[in-house]
């Protein structure tokens, strides 16, 4: 009994494409995607591209610079330009390049740093290293911070003695002629190049004081507007599904026989699908607009003072994925087919353009990657505009790009939907 | 005169099956035609050919003498689905409203057509409820009059009565004599031939995409069978399914009743009915005129049904 049942079901399984891909290959394309971004996080032959503001321009600060600079991990910046070129970076310009999303870290030097007591109880006194952060990436000011630490005793252990030893002076009182020429040799020992491992170690009971500045707008949940990026990804992610839902409708009336009678009235195909295109952008908008309400309602979400960068974004992102759905429809036979390609091809382009999980969080070549998706310009352009404050004209590529994609596929729907016209 | 619809030589091939093979009939106006064929004859290529929705290999439609190309418009003609092309989360009145409005109608005219629909289609009372309340055969009046809310002098439906119980059909069918008054041409395509014999002024029998008659019942029948009559012998029990038939006999599906047309009726009936004997011991028979059936099965050499 349970032989002819098998037979049937796997003759089934064995002629329907969709369920076989949603069986077998999404699942092993999934892991994939995730193996993929969460196995390289972070590329270990990458660098880190951080900018460097140089305020105390001493021998201290210069020397610190000089070995960050030489560190394998960074890529240092000191200039406008990246190539070197340009004025010196300042704090104001170093902090713009964080906010802007070029880089994830500007380690400031400031002023006083080299005459600044590194030790001591009185922490207030203290001149501090800042590392000006942008939280979306919470390794990179981690990973600075310990390279200064190395570096502040590497680079120049003899002024951290120096350091030292007048705090020591202060509190303990003066050196004897016999200590001092003991701790000069010790200091001549730092300051060479091949200073012994023992020095090291000893040089590693010091820290340099840093300290990690968050230069991003804040909201009541501590951190930048985190909110933003997961109700722009889950947003886009569920707006993809619910364009290639509205644009099945098409393949609802073809089945019903109102396609027919649609296509036999004055509206035409071209009609058509205009009217399917207006009536889906109006749905995505009023989708996104709920959910970002509901964000601003309930988690502090900055969105009236965000409204036109969001109208934008969400005109543009709307228009988008409903030409998206209408190619998917387009292309489908049935609305099985439909919930099959969509569901794969939704899934795959959230998780590798961000919608699942930060694109930031990602090694750079997976987030180039990304960007042959959908959701990772529309989420760019979101996190530009609440995170990053963003100006409305420095929206102009993932505005652009989105316009692209919705003509393109725009076109492809008109061209796959002349099936529907003549037999 | 002008016929309103006029197609000649009509072909249209779907890889290596001719759907179409230079079908050519044509409709006067305010006629009611029946096209009849069995399944895969080519009836719904050629009312889809008539609405613009097939490209035709070769030949030509004209409605009221202006030949009409694929992509042309035809404000004339109203067309009937098989299917229930109408939005069952919609009202009735939203359908027409919706419809009218797509095709053209506005304003006045809009709500005045909508109004004469209901009326029409016996749904004024029901206007404001969601079709898919609605029975089979209210859906089907409904899908009917959205084709007309443009005021069309042609009206094409496939299979109209499709799923309707005998109640509906009738009701439909004098929805359409009402439209026929009205000089609205009429082309519908069934599978019931009664039907068609009792409510089409005209049919047209399509086979293997050729229009192999056209006519009153009366004329296909002398077309076809000359001044002929059926007998048809019940026998007491069915006769062996392998049972070998004498020439010209058809037996029915419970292999008890079997037809044959016959001329003269004093030479022929004993002669058939000692066929029939042979086949089994009979309980009763009758002499009837041909009908569309026999018509049909005399001239496609199989039932409307296969």
């Amino acid at each position: 009994m349970i032989g002819p049942l098998l037979k049937i079901f796997v003759t089934n399984l064995r002629r329907d494409r969709v369920v076989q891909a949603m069986a077998f290959l999404l699942p092993v394309l999934f892991f994939s995607i995730f193996a993929l971004v969460f196995g390289q996080q972070r590329d270990p032959t990458s660098k880190v591209s951080i900018a460097l503001v140089d305020e105390d321009q001493t021998e201290y600060s210069r020397r610190l610079a000089k070995a960050l600079s030489e560190e394998g991990a960074l890529s240092v910046r000191t200039h406008a330009e990246k190539d070197g070129t340009g004025p010196l970076l300042t704090r104001e310009t170093g902090t713009a390049l964080v906010k802007d999303g070029i880089v994830p870290v500007t380690v400031v030097l400031p002023k006083g740093l080299q005459s600044s007591p590194s030790f001591g109880a009185d922490n207030t006194n203290r001149v501090k290293v800042q590392i000006l952060s942008d939280p979306s990436d919470p390794i990179a000011p981690q990973m600075v911070l310990g390279l200064l630490q190395k570096v502040g005793f590497t680079a120049a252990p003899d002024v951290m003695a120096d350091q030292g030893m007048a705090m020591f002076e202060k509190y303990g009182g003066g050196l004897t002629a016999q200590q001092r020429a003991a701790v000069d040799d010790w200091k001549k020992e730092l300051a060479s190049p091949t200073a012994s491992s023992t020095t090291q170690d000893v040089a590693e009971g010091f820290a340099l004081p840093a300290e990690i500045v968050n230069v991003m707008q804040a909201n009541s949940f501590g951190g930048p507007s985190t909110v933003s990026f997961y109700a722009a990804g889950v947003g886009v992610m569920f707006l993809l599904f619910s364009c290639s839902g509205a644009g099945g409708s098409l393949l609802d009336e073809e089945e019903s026989g109102t396609l027919g009678r649609l296509l036999g009235s004055r509206a035409g195909m071209n009609g058509v699908l205009a009217g399917k295109f207006v009536f889906i952008v109006l749905l995505a908008m009023t989708q996104m607009t709920v959910m970002f309400l509901w964000a601003a309602l309930a988690f502090q979400l900055p969105l009236a003072s965000h409204l036109a960068g969001f109208a934008v974004m969400t005109f543009f992102t709307a228009a988008a994925a409903a030409s998206f759905g209408l190619v998917l429809a387009t292309i489908s036979r049935s609305r099985a087919q439909l919930s099959g390609i969509s569901t794969i091809l939704i899934l795959t382009m959230s998780a590798l353009g961000g919608s699942m999980f930060p694109r930031f969080f990602m090694s750079e070549t997976m987030q180039k990657i990304g960007l042959v998706t959908f959701n990772a310009w529309a989420l760019d352009g979101y996190i530009k505009v609440f995170w990053r404050n963003a100006a409305m004209t420095e929206l102009w590529p993932q505005v652009l790009v989105l316009s692209a994609l919705t003509v393109v596929f725009l076109t492809l729907a008109r061209f796959f939907a002349r099936r529907w016209e003549t037999l | 005169m002008t016929q309103a619809l006029e197609v000649a030589g009509a072909a249209k091939s779907f890889g290596e099956t001719k759907a179409l093979a230079g079908a050519s009939f044509a409709v006067r106006q305010g006629e009611l035609v029946g096209l009849l064929g069995p399944n895969g004859a080519g009836k719904t290529t050629m009312i889809k050919a008539i609405a613009g929705r097939v490209e035709l290999d070769a030949g030509s439609i004209s409605l009221f003498g202006r030949e009409v190309k694929r992509k042309d418009k035809r404000p004339d003609l109203g067309v009937v689905p098989q299917e229930l092309a109408v939005y069952k989360l919609l009202t009735a009145r939203e359908n027409l409203e919706a419809f009218g409005a797509l095709y053209g109608v506005s304003g006045p005219a809009l709500k005045e057509r909508v109004n004469w629909a209901l009326e029409w289609s016996g749904l004024a009372d029901r206007a404001k409820e969601p079709v898919k309340k609605f029975s089979g055969g209210m859906q089907r009046r409904l899908n009917i009059a959205c084709s007309l809310i443009h005021k069309p002098r042609i009206l094409l439906l496939d299979e109209p009565t499709v799923g309707v119980d005998p109640q509906s059909r009738e009701r439909i069918y004098d929805m359409l004599a009402v439209l026929k008054r009205e000089g609205v041409s009429v082309v519908l395509t069934t599978h019931h031939l009664e039907e068609a014999e009792r409510r089409c002024e005209r049919v047209v029998i399509i086979d293997h995409g050729r229009i192999v008659a056209s006519g009153t019942t009366a004329e296909l029948v002398t077309q076809a069978l000359g001044a002929t009559r059926v007998l048809a012998v019940h026998l007491a029990e069915p006769h062996a399914e392998n049972a070998e038939l004498a020439d010209g006999w058809t037996s029915d599906e419970s292999r008890s009743t079997l037809r044959v047309t016959v001329k003269d009726l004093v030479v022929d009936v004993p002669r058939r009915l000692a066929e029939a004997a042979g086949l089994g011991a009979v309980r009763e028979m009758n002499v009837t005129g041909a009908s569309l059936q026999d018509v049909f099965i005399a001239l496609t050499g199989r039932e409307l049904r296969e």
